[in-house]
């Protein structure tokens, strides 16, 4: 009897998103949009870094390191200056990120010792800065060692070497589509369910509901499950973009992902649920979404990394949800991460979801 | 249950919204099968005191059972056995009326079957089998309020509480709902009825007038007539409420 009135509620909600003129249209355009455009524009590589180069030494070796610089992908040469105020000039007009001075004497140098060569970059754009000098010193580095072997002179350092494992070009793609998904998530996941159950309650139906003897938790199930189904829809329709389009395939297990995506749209729209009930208004329920989701989107490790976080806000994104999700979606995609040995993150979702779930059917209240 | 046991009964009911108080000590019994009129100008608290019979609101003091069961611990239990049509339509819009119809029945715990049947019959004493597949945000008003009272009275409640069902709907459209509060109330059905229009006062078995959050009258019809020496339920109303300070 009481799976009659789950599946009666069921089917009304199933009617009535159908009916919606939006919310279909919603589900499978956000997700599609979001995933097409946004790794194409939200690009954190750091391309076309401008060069000012002062060559003091003008040898045969600086003029091979300009050339070089001048190669590289993501370099650029924009002039070559005579003094190091001019260089400056060139920064200052923004016409160049980073200034590379040659000493003179580079190449004598060379032959003896490690030379040096200075570089400063502009820090206005401190992520392309910071990128565009690590850059040019690697340029110049990778230039030095080659010029050393080819003349047969055994320096006692190595190069350093660095390389990036599980995501060896760096490519930023990789790791924004597992992310994207997981926004996508939270906002059809968080947002749905609360204007849902608000506009129940902004047009009188949820009366109809409250005075009928159906229970508190079957009548939060009902807002629930339909969004279970439109998270797996979510992240099904990522999947196949990522694969599609970007040639992104998870190395790790399909199971693995849709688990973590089912748990973590529960964790989602109980949250949603939750604000709901407390809210008396769509605006409300918006407005308290919004600075939810904010928090969760900057906080959880989404854009930046919570190990280069202070210390306290690294304790404080052990109670933001998605924080799990996120290491989960990466550590299955990337590195082919399995279950098992992502079981605390999975914990932390269960908890989450049942903690929530709970407090979502408890906080409605039929009777005030 | 006894069969002597009142539908309802309340004592001494009362609901406070911070200062304001809106429904004041009230007390009164509803017998079985009774149509009781629950009469009184805007604001005067008719629809607080109901919303608490129906448990969807917590009383602020005083004492009430429905069906048998307490208004405070039991609310889950009253639900089962009443109906209750709000005074804003409150039916899905976006549903069509059998889909409405199923839903609230099948909530209630009807099958299948004496849903099919419970619904034929009365979608055709309403005249509205034609309609059973539209929309309800697309049927008109009067129709909308028939339907409403359908979906409250579709699991033979045994009382059924209505809170303005004819606000807004023309005379003849009025007069057939009576015909239907009738026929419930013919059936065994307790009616518990708020109204703003005096002729319908006359239709019930008992009334009583609230004003500012107390009764102030409470007799058939004919009594309070008799007691104010007057001719129509109109001029009754006017001389019990002419103390009022919350109307407008």
């Amino acid at each position: 009897m009481k799976l009659q009135i789950l599946l009666a509620l069921l089917q009304k909600e199933i009617a009535l998103m159908k009916r919606n003129p939006i919310i279909p249209k919603i589900v499978f355009a956000m997700p599609v949009m979001v995933m097409l455009i946004i790794p194409l524009v939200a690009n954190l590589d750091v391309r076309n870094v401008n060069v000012t180069v002062v060559d003091n030494d003008h040898s045969q070796l600086s003029r091979r390191i300009i050339a070089d610089i001048a190669a590289s992908e993501y370099l650029d040469v924009s002039s070559v200056s005579n003094t190091h105020s001019e260089a400056m000039s060139a920064i200052e007009n923004g016409n160049a990120d980073v200034l590379l001075t040659i000493p003179p004497d580079y190449s004598e140098n060379a032959m003896s010792t490690m030379p040096q060569v200075d570089v400063e970059a502009n820090g206005v754009n401190a992520t392309k800065g910071m990128i565009g000098s690590q850059y040019v010193a690697q340029a110049v580095a990778g230039t030095l060692s080659q010029w050393y072997a080819e003349n047969g002179i055994e320096m006692p350092r190595v190069d350093q070497s660095v390389i990036y494992r599980f995501n060896p070009t760096l490519d930023f793609r990789n790791y924004m589509i597992p992310a994207l998904m997981v926004v996508l998530l939270i906002i059809i996941c968080g947002f749905l369910p609360a204007l849902n159950l608000v506009s129940e309650k902004e047009s009188g139906t949820i009366d109809a509901m409250n005075v009928t003897p159906v229970s508190r938790f079957t009548f939060i199930l009902s807002k629930l499950i339909p969004f279970w189904v439109i998270g797996v829809i979510v992240v099904t329709v990522g999947l196949l973009i990522g694969w599609l389009v970007y040639g992104l395939v998870p190395l790790g297990s399909l199971f693995a992902i849709y688990l973590a995506a089912v748990l973590f749209s529960l964790v989602m729209s109980c949250l949603g649920v939750t604000i709901a009930n407390r809210s008396s208004t769509m605006l409300q329920g918006i407005f308290v979404m919004f600075a939810f989701i904010m928090i969760f989107q900057l906080m959880s490790g989404l854009f930046t990394p919570i190990d280069s976080m202070p210390q306290w806000a690294q304790y404080v994104t052990c109670l933001i949800p998605p924080r799990y999700f996120i290491e989960i979606m990466r550590s299955v995609y990337l590195k082919g991460a399995t279950v098992i040995e992502l079981a605390p993150q999975y914990l932390a979702l269960l908890i989450f979801a049942s903690v929530l779930c709970c407090i979502a059917s408890i906080s409605y209240k039929k009777q005030v | 249950m006894e069969n002597n046991n009142p539908a309802i009964s309340v004592r001494d009911l009362t609901k406070k919204f911070g200062n304001f108080t809106a429904v004041d000590h009230i007390s009164f019994d509803v017998g079985k099968g009774e149509i009781f009129g629950f009469l009184g100008a805007n604001g005067a608290g008719k629809t607080t005191a109901m919303r608490m019979l129906c448990g969807l609101s917590f009383p602020t003091s005083g004492q009430g059972q429905v069906a048998g069961y307490d208004i405070v611990s039991q609310s889950e239990d009253i639900k089962r056995h009443i109906g209750y049509m709000s005074q804003k339509f409150s039916l899905y819009g976006e549903l069509t009326v059998i889909e409405n119809l199923r839903l609230f029945s099948s909530i209630y715990g009807m099958n299948r079957q004496s849903f099919r049947h419970a619904s034929s019959r009365l979608l055709e004493e309403l005249e509205m089998t034609d309609m059973q597949n539209a929309l309800v945000k697309d049927i008109p008003v009067g129709w909308k309020q028939k339907l409403a009272f359908l979906s409250a009275t579709i699991h033979s409640p045994e009382i059924v509480f209505l809170d303005e069902p004819t606000g807004g709907v023309d005379p003849v459209t009025r007069r057939k709902f009576w015909e239907l509060i009738y026929k419930a109330s013919s059936d065994g059905m307790t009616v518990f009825v708020t109204t703003h229009y005096l002729d319908e006062a006359e239709y019930c078995n008992r009334v009583s007038i609230m004003v500012d959050g107390h009764i102030n009258a409470l007799d058939a019809p004919a009594a309070l007539k008799q007691r104010y020496n007057v001719s129509s339920m109109d001029e009754v109303f006017r001389i019990v409420a002419k103390d009022s300070t919350r109307s407008d």
